[in-house]
C-alpha cells in the first residue's frame, strides 16, 4: 500500500469532520437549555428528512463493513443478517413507530411510564436502554478501530486506539453541543454519503460482470475456495446444531430487535405526528432496503473479484472486505482511480460511524438525564437542569464505549451488534409491546418484564462463549462458558415476554382502565400528543 | 424557502392546534370515514384531572374509536402474523434444511437466493399496503377523535380553552382539519 490513499482518505475524514462540526455549531447558535430542543431537535423535521436520518442511524459501519465482509467470507450466510436486518422495521412500522409517537415525549420510558407507577419504570427502562446503548456503541467504536488500522496500513495498536478514542471525543463534542437537530443534519449527510458510495460500488461491480448476476455469483463460488457451497447455506451457521439454534436465535434478535433500539425509538420523537413518523418509516424502509440489497451485490463481489483467502488476510473478521474492494475496482493499488475510491469509501465509512455513534450517544444521555437522573433525583436534593445531566452523561458514556471498545477490538463488528439487538430484543420490546396492547399490564408486569429481559441477556452473553472459553474471546484465557450458543435472543426473548406475563399476574395492583383507555385513545388518534 | 415557511407553520401549529389551514387538500379517493362523534361527556363529573380521564373512557367507548381500533387491529395483526412465521420460516429452513435451499433455480441462482430476495421483495410489499390502508382507513378517522378529545378537554378546563374566540365547531359537524394531514396530502 502506497501513501497516497492514506494522505486523501485522512484529508476527506478531515473535510468530513469540519462540515459536522461546522453543522454543530450552526444548529447549536441561540439553542441552548430545552429538552425539547436537545432531545428531539424542536419536533419539526419533515418525514423525508427523517427518513434518512432514520437511514443514517440505522445503517451502521456494522452493515457497510461487517456485513459484506461476513458475505465475502461465508457467502449466503452473510446474506442471512441483511434479511434480518430489514425485515425488522415491518415491526417498527406496523407495531411500534406511529404508537410511540403519539404517548411519549422523548424515551422509550415516557411510552411506558405513562401508564404505570412511574419511578420503578422509568429506573427499568432507562438501565435497560443505556445497556443496549453501550452494547452497540462498541460496536461502533471496534468498527471505526479496524478502520483506521487499515488505513494507517498496519494493524499498529496505538493508531487504533487513538481512533477509537478521537472517535470517541468528536461524538461527545457533536452530542453536547449541538443535542438532536446536529446529530440529525449529521446523520442525514451520512445516509446521502453511505447510499453514494454503496451505489458507485455496487455499479462498479456490476459493470466488472458486465451487469450478468450470474457470472458474479458464479467466480464469487470460484473464487471463495466453497464452490457451490458458498451460495447456499451452512458454511458459518451449518456446521452442526449449536451453530444453527444460534444462527436462530440470532435471526430473532435481529427482527425483534430493531423496535426496542433505544436511538431509534428516539427518531421518532423529532417529527411532528404520527403520521409523519409513518412516512418516515416509509422513507427508511426504501433507502435501507435498496441499501442491504447493495451490500449482499458488494459481498459477493469482493468474494469474486478478490477472493475470499485475501479478505480475510487483511482482518479474519472481514471488517475491511469493501474498502480492499474499491481499491481493487478502482485499478489496485498504486492506481489514481483505486487511490481515490479506497479513500471516498474510507471517509464514508467514517462518516457512518460518527453519525450513528452520535445518535446513540444522544439516546443514551436522554435515558440517563430523562429516566434515571429525573427518577433519582430528589433523594440526592440538589437538581441541576436536565439538559445539562444530558450533556454530561453524553460524556460519560463516551468514555465507557472507548474504553469497552478497546477491549472488544478482535469481534467482528456484525456480531457485536448482533448482541446490542438480543439485548434490546429481550428488554425493551417486550415491555413496549405490553403497555401498548395489553389492557391488565401492570407496573410490576413492566419492570419484572425489562429485568426478567435484560438480566438473562447480559448474563447468557458473559456464559457464551463470546466471553470465555473459545480462542476468539474476550477473555480466551480464562473459561466459565456455560452457554453454548454466543447470541441470547432464543431463551432470553421469551424470557423477557415470560416475565412481563408472570410480574402481571401475579401483582395485587388492580389494573388501571382509565389509564388503559387513555394510552390507547392517545396510540391511536394522536390525542393529547406533544 | 417554502420549505422554511412550511416549518414555522408548524410551530404555530403545535403552540395554536386550532391554527388552521385551509381546508383543502383531503383529496383522498375512498375516505368515507365518517365517524360519529363520540357521545358527549357525563356532566358534572369531578376535578379537571378526573374530568380528563372520563373523556378518554368515553372516547375509548365510542364506536367511532372502536372502529378505528378495529380497523387498526384487522391489518396489523395478519400481516405482522403472515411476514413473521414467513421470516421464522426462512431462517429455519436455511439453517435445518441447507439441501433443500441449495437447489439450483436458474443458473447460479438457488432456491436459498430466491427466498432471501422473496424477503426483501414482501418487506417492500407489506410497507406500501400498510401505509395505503393507513392514508385511506384511519387517518381521516383518528384525527377527527383526536379533534373530539381536544374539544372536550378544553370545555373541561376553560383555562385552556381560552384561545382568541375561535368558533367552536358545533357537535357533528366536520371538525377543523390538522395543518399537517392536510399539507401531507398535497405532496
Amino acid at each position: 500500500m502506497t501513501g497516497d490513499h492514506q494522505t486523501l482518505a485522512l484529508v476527506l475524514f478531515s473535510a468530513f469532520i469540519a462540515v459536522t462540526l461546522a453543522i454543530t455549531t450552526w444548529v447549536s447558535r441561540n439553542r441552548r437549555g430545552s429538552a425539547e430542543e436537545f432531545y428531539a431537535g424542536g419536533r419539526l423535521f419533515s418525514p423525508m428528512e427523517n427518513g434518512f436520518a432514520i437511514a443514517g442511524d440505522y445503517m451502521s459501519a456494522a452493515s457497510f463493513l461487517g456485513i459484506s465482509g461476513l458475505i465475502a467470507l461465508y457467502g449466503y450466510d452473510g446474506m442471512l443478517y441483511s434479511v434480518g436486518f430489514l425485515v425488522a422495521w415491518l415491526v417498527v412500522l406496523f407495531l411500534v413507530a406511529e404508537l410511540v409517537r403519539n404517548c411519549g415525549r422523548f424515551t422509550l420510558a415516557d411510552v411506558v411510564a405513562s401508564r404505570m407507577s412511574e419511578r420503578p419504570v422509568r429506573i427499568a427502562a432507562g438501565t435497560s436502554s443505556v445497556a443496549v446503548s453501550v452494547l452497540y456503541l462498541v460496536a461502533q467504536m471496534v468498527g471505526a478501530g479496524s478502520l483506521v488500522a487499515l488505513l494507517l496500513g498496519g494493524t499498529s495498536e496505538a493508531a487504533r486506539s487513538w481512533t477509537v478514542i478521537g472517535v470517541g471525543a468528536l461524538m461527545v463534542v457533536y452530542v453536547s453541543m449541538g443535542g438532536m437537530r446536529a446529530t440529525t443534519w449529521i446523520q442525514i449527510v451520512k445516509a446521502v454519503l453511505l447510499m453514494a458510495g454503496a451505489t458507485a460500488l455496487t455499479v462498479l461491480v456490476l459493470v466488472r460482470f458486465h451487469g450478468d448476476v450470474n457470472q458474479l455469483l458464479d467466480s464469487a463460488a470460484a473464487q471463495s475456495g466453497h464452490g457451490k457451497d458458498f451460495l447456499s447455506p451452512g458454511l458459518r451457521y451449518g456446521t452442526d446444531w449449536t451453530a444453527r439454534l444460534d444462527f436462530i436465535s440470532l435471526g430473532l434478535a435481529l427482527v425483534l430487535g430493531t423496535a426496542g433500539l433505544p436511538h431509534i425509538l428516539s427518531r421518532f420523537y423529532t417529527v411532528p405526528t404520527a403520521r409523519a413518523a409513518r412516512r418516515s418509516v416509509v422513507w427508511s424502509i426504501g433507502l435501507i432496503g435498496s441499501f442491504y440489497l447493495m451490500t449482499i451485490v458488494l459481498g459477493f463481489g469482493a468474494a469474486a473479484i478478490l477472493g475470499t483467502d485475501e479478505v480475510r488476510s487483511s482482518n479474519a473478521a472481514g471488517n475491511t472486505a469493501v474498502p480492499l474492494l474499491a481499491l481493487d475496482l478502482g485499478g489496485g493499488a498504486g492506481s489514481t482511480g483505486g487511490t481515490v475510491l479506497f479513500a471516498v469509501v474510507a471517509a464514508v465509512a467514517f462518516a457512518t460511524i460518527l453519525a450513528v455513534v452520535a445518535g446513540i450517544t444522544l439516546a443514551s444521555s436522554a435515558s440517563v438525564a430523562h429516566d434515571l437522573y429525573a427518577s433519582l433525583r430528589r433523594r440526592r436534593g440538589k437538581g441541576y437542569s436536565e439538559v445539562a445531566v444530558a450533556r454530561v452523561a453524553a460524556a460519560v458514556i463516551g468514555a465507557a464505549a472507548i474504553a469497552l471498545g478497546l477491549l472488544a477490538r478482535d469481534l467482528n463488528v456484525a456480531f457485536l451488534v448482533g448482541l446490542a439487538f438480543a439485548v434490546a430484543a429481550s428488554a425493551n420490546l417486550p415491555v413496549l409491546l405490553y403497555s401498548l396492547f395489553w389492557r391488565n399490564f401492570t407496573t410490576r408486569g413492566a419492570v419484572w418484564s425489562v429485568y426478567g429481559g435484560l438480566v438473562p441477556a447480559v448474563l447468557l452473553v458473559v456464559l457464551s462463549p463470546v466471553a470465555s472459553g473459545s480462542p476468539e474471546a474476550l477473555f480466551p484465557e480464562l473459561d466459565f462458558q456455560l452457554f453454548p450458543l454466543q447470541n441470547p435472543g432464543l431463551v432470553s426473548i421469551p424470557l423477557g415476554f415470560l416475565a412481563g406475563w408472570l410480574g402481571t399476574v401475579t401483582s395485587s395492583e388492580a389494573p388501571d382502565e382509565a389509564r388503559h383507555a387513555e394510552t390507547e385513545v392517545r396510540a391511536l388518534t394522536g390525542a393529547g400528543a406533544v | 424557502m417554502e420549505k422554511q415557511q412550511d416549518r414555522d407553520d408548524g410551530a404555530v401549529r403545535i403552540d395554536d392546534p386550532w391554527y388552521d389551514a385551509l381546508a383543502s387538500g383531503w383529496g383522498e379517493p375512498g375516505g368515507a370515514d365518517e365517524t360519529a362523534p363520540p357521545a358527549p361527556p357525563a356532566a358534572g363529573a369531578g376535578g379537571h384531572r378526573h374530568r380528563a380521564s372520563d373523556i378518554y373512557l368515553e372516547v375509548h367507548r365510542s364506536a367511532a374509536f372502536q372502529e378505528v381500533r378495529s380497523r387498526y387491529r384487522r391489518f396489523v395483526v395478519p400481516a405482522t402474523t403472515a411476514f413473521f412465521i414467513w421470516y421464522v420460516a426462512y431462517v429455519i429452513t436455511a439453517t435445518a434444511a441447507p439441501a433443500l435451499m441449495a437447489r439450483p433455480v436458474i443458473g447460479a441462482v438457488n432456491v436459498a437466493m430466491v427466498a432471501g430476495l422473496g424477503q426483501f421483495l414482501s418487506t417492500f410489499l407489506l410497507t406500501w399496503a400498510y401505509a395505503r390502508h393507513a392514508r385511506l382507513r384511519r387517518d381521516r378517522a383518528a384525527l377527527d377523535l383526536r379533534w373530539a378529545v381536544f374539544d372536550r378537554t378544553r370545555d373541561a378546563q376553560p383555562a385552556l380553552g381560552d384561545d382568541g374566540g375561535k368558533a367552536e365547531p358545533a357537535e357533528g359537524l366536520p371538525l377543523p382539519r390538522q395543518a399537517d394531514a392536510a399539507r401531507e396530502n398535497e405532496r
